[in-house]
């Protein structure tokens, strides 16, 4: 059996077709050979959140996912997050402008989990922001300024800002 | 932290993945939601020679009612379990207990099969199946078997799943009618593994208990039925005013019971103290909803 797979994805729009070792994790899959270093690998076991992509239209952890095993598979990371514009996300500027960002390092995972978030549930609780950020760890302490960014994020989509 | 060498098959039929598995002569290991075996590769705690992922498998991602159970299929994500209304309606402990799982990124990969098969003492679903009275429904190259959850547990992480064997899905008993549930659970931050937890069904008809289920979560060796507490509460009347004493009574003789194992999170005392507090409010919430569902 080969310890080696030929894999084709779509990254952030973008068709990739590599050849990888089937150990190879999702998250260094993205990093050493796409060069997509915005995905960050923190705990490589599945609790600080750092590495969180979209994989198939769901948050995934990228370090708890198998790079073959994406193979056909549609991932969005956080480079993919700006419009054709270049413009940033709403949710990116909404921490841009509410100091939700420090050294950055969670930001990418928080991102990700965030417009996931707000994606199934336009007006989420105070309750409900917190619960569903749980699983994304941030050591600058920054947790009060990211759930203020994801509340003004909600607020400005659904256009009350 | 990198996953260790293996061999990776996808099999896109259940028929090839237990040939693989059955080929691997105990040494393969399936990846469902891979939530909790890639971080044991990954710390190289598990070292398997052959992966078979299952996930392009078609079939195996059903759950299906009928009068008598809930069956839930090996590729059935927790939050699958969260976005169904059947469950919501009709099986709310298991809906409720799903709700302390992890956290949204853990829940869209990882199966309720994946957590009954890694059976960690700490583990919501192992006691939800067990507090059900539930089924495991096992495959191999050789056939089926079905095994009853309190014998499917085997101990810390271990099971009664043989070389060869996956289990394809798990199947609930309902409950019979008037029937109140609740699922508690300890932990030190939300999504946290149980430091203690309980679960319980309570069966009310006239005032008098008719039937209980209870398991106590996180005691160290998987699923805990409480059955002497089951038959102590069995035929008692359940009145609003004495429920609270003689819930607090099970609730120290279950403690009696137990002798967790200390470890970084908690002491043994703790541990057990936790799940005296863990059996009341458990109680205490089924009760309540055995008169919300009349």
């Amino acid at each position: 059996m080969a310890r080696e797979q030929s894999i084709t994805l779509t990254v952030n729009g973008r068709e990739y077709t590599r050849t990888v070792t089937v150990r190879t994790s999702l998250a260094d899959f993205l990093r050493d050979h796409l060069h997509l270093t915005g995905t960050h690998t923190g705990c490589e076991h599945g609790v600080c959140g750092a590495c969180t992509v979209s994989l198939n239209g769901r948050s995934a952890r990228s370090c708890l996912t198998l790079a073959v095993q994406a193979d056909g598979g549609d991932v969005v990371t956080i480079e993919g997050l700006r419009d054709d514009e270049g413009e940033w996300s709403p949710v990116q500027k909404a921490f841009f402008e509410n100091f939700a960002v420090q050294c950055g390092f969670c930001t990418p995972g928080f991102l990700i989990t965030a417009i996931e978030l707000l994606r199934g549930n336009p007006d989420p609780s105070e309750e409900e922001i917190r619960e569903y950020l749980s699983g994304n760890i941030c050591r600058c302490s920054g947790y009060q300024a990211i759930i203020k960014a994801v509340q003004a994020a909600a607020a400005a989509a659904r256009g009350q800002e | 932290m990198k996953a260790p060498w293996f061999d990776y098959q996808a099999p896109t039929s259940l028929a090839d993945a237990l040939a693989v598995l059955g080929q691997a002569e105990g040494d393969g290991r399936v990846l469902a939601g891979g939530q909790s075996l890639m971080p044991m590769l990954n710390m190289r705690i598990a070292d398997p020679a052959v992966l078979v992922d299952i996930n392009r498998i078609p079939g195996l991602d059903g759950i299906e009612e009928t009068d008598a159970s809930l069956s839930v299929g090996a590729l059935v994500r927790h939050a699958d379990i969260l976005n169904s209304d059947a469950v919501r309606a009709r099986w709310p402990l298991l809906h409720e207990a799903t709700t302390y799982v992890a956290h949204p990124a853990i829940r869209n990969r990882g199966t309720v099969c994946g957590s009954v098969s890694h059976n960690d003492p700490a583990a919501e679903h192992p006691s939800i199946l067990a507090t059900y009275d539930g089924t495991v429904v096992i495959a191999s190259a050789e056939g089926r078997r079905e095994v009853p959850a309190g014998e499917f547990s085997q101990g810390m992480l271990t099971t009664a799943l043989e070389p060869g064997e996956m289990v394809v899905g798990v199947r609930y008993a309902r409950p019979p009618e008037g029937t109140g549930s609740a699922f508690v659970e300890f932990a030190r931050r939300l999504g946290d593994f149980a430091i203690a937890g309980a679960a319980a069904l309570l069966t009310v008809r006239d005032g008098v208990c008719e039937r209980a289920r209870l398991t106590i979560v996180g005691m160290g060796e998987g699923p805990l039925r409480a059955t002497a507490a089951e038959d102590a509460l069995t035929g008692t009347k359940l009145e609003p005013g004495a429920a609270p004493g003689l819930f607090a009574d099970v609730a120290h003789e279950v403690k009696a019971t137990l002798d967790p194992a200390e470890d970084v999170h908690a002491s043994s005392g703790f541990r057990r103290h936790l799940a005296g507090v863990m059996v009341q409010r458990a109680l205490t919430a089924a009760l309540m909803r055995t008169r919300e569902t009349r």
